[in-house]
């Protein structure tokens, strides 16, 4: 399977994502925000960072790149999408995700390794999860918190659409505790914490076994390419 | 040139953190009068030739569009500057 990772300017975790995706086994493709082109990829993944220096509002300048063309084409048509933290940010920019990222509430930067649970093991990228799974991924960000309408926010809950659900205090005043949404259809999925730096033992968040040996984030990875597996 | 401004402010039952941090710093500053403060953003945008009805339509539409999220942010104006009396909006 070959998943490609857009690189924006200004977009940081592109290679860590990059990596994320060839130690979950899958052949990551590079993709460049100026190109038309998806090289024929299967599925895609929106990186972090601060494309465009988060200018305007954060991701809006980048969902207006030219291949976000062809990654809203692919994603109406169903390739999964993953859009962690600035690339959560394009997915509610370019509407393929409803509502919105404001800055956070206690107008703080946050940095930390985040408990999450799995709300919804029936998406593209959370099908190796259990649902109500606890997990615990890096967050850093200055402006996630997740705002919808009472209106989107109720459908969202309704529909089994809120993915992931910050544990603990909330760290930037989302709504509902909102970590992560998905798509209807459960092939996009936008997320603020970052499931690519909790891939590989040494360089994860803490556990109780020892430190820096969280791999939560590899199951992302993983169970698109299962699910590519079981559809092919 | 003619410039046309847009002026977008967050949502008003949005908790705004950067008028919150503002409002803050003039509470400790003893400007107690003041009971809040919202931040929002203008624009300025230069156009070549005359302003016309389709040139602000196109500003609005891109108001609503782009300058603007409608899940986070009202427009809250858009008026043209330095034009010849009469044709003000």
């Amino acid at each position: 399977m070959r998943i490609g990772v857009v690189t924006f300017p200004g977009s940081l975790d592109d290679r860590d994502a990059q990596r994320a995706v060839r130690l979950a086994g899958a052949e990551p493709v590079a993709l460049w925000h100026g190109d038309h082109d998806l090289h024929g990829v299967d599925a895609l993944v929106l990186p972090g960072g601060f494309s465009y220096g988060d200018y305007l509002r954060c991701g809006a300048i980048a969902s207006l790149s030219p291949i976000m063309t062809e990654v809203i084409d692919a994603a109406k048509k169903g390739m999964p999408v993953l859009g962690i933290c600035n690339g959560f940010q394009m997915l509610a920019e370019a509407r393929l995700l409803d509502g919105g990222l404001i800055r956070n509430e206690a107008g703080r930067f946050i940095c930390k390794d985040q408990q999450l649970r799995v709300e919804s093991a029936s998406t593209d990228w959370t099908s190796g999860f259990e649902q109500g799974q606890e997990i615990t991924i890096p967050l850093k960000n200055g402006e996630g918190g997740f705002i919808a309408s009472a209106e989107t926010l109720e459908r969202l809950e309704g529909e089994g659409q809120v993915v992931f659900r910050y544990l603990g205090p909330n760290p930037n005043g989302s709504l509902n505790e909102i970590a992560g949404i998905s798509n209807a259809r459960g092939n996009v999925v936008g997320l603020m914490p970052h499931p690519e730096h909790a891939v590989e033992p040494g360089f994860g968040p803490d556990t109780a076994t020892a430190m820096r040996s969280g791999t939560d984030g590899l199951t992302f990875f993983t169970s698109v390419i299962e699910r590519a597996l079981v559809g092919a | 040139m003619p410039t046309i401004v847009v002026e977008v402010m967050p949502k008003a039952e949005l908790l705004d953190p950067q008028g919150k941090a503002v409002a803050g710093a003039l509470g400790r500053l003893g400007k107690t009068r003041f009971a809040g403060v919202r931040v929002g953003k203008r624009f300025e945008i230069t156009v070549e030739g005359h302003v016309d009805d389709a040139v602000l339509a196109e500003v609005q539409e891109l108001a609503d569009t782009v300058l603007s999220n409608s899940v986070i942010e009202d427009v809250v104006g858009i008026h043209v500057l330095d034009a010849p009396a009469g044709e003000t909006h």
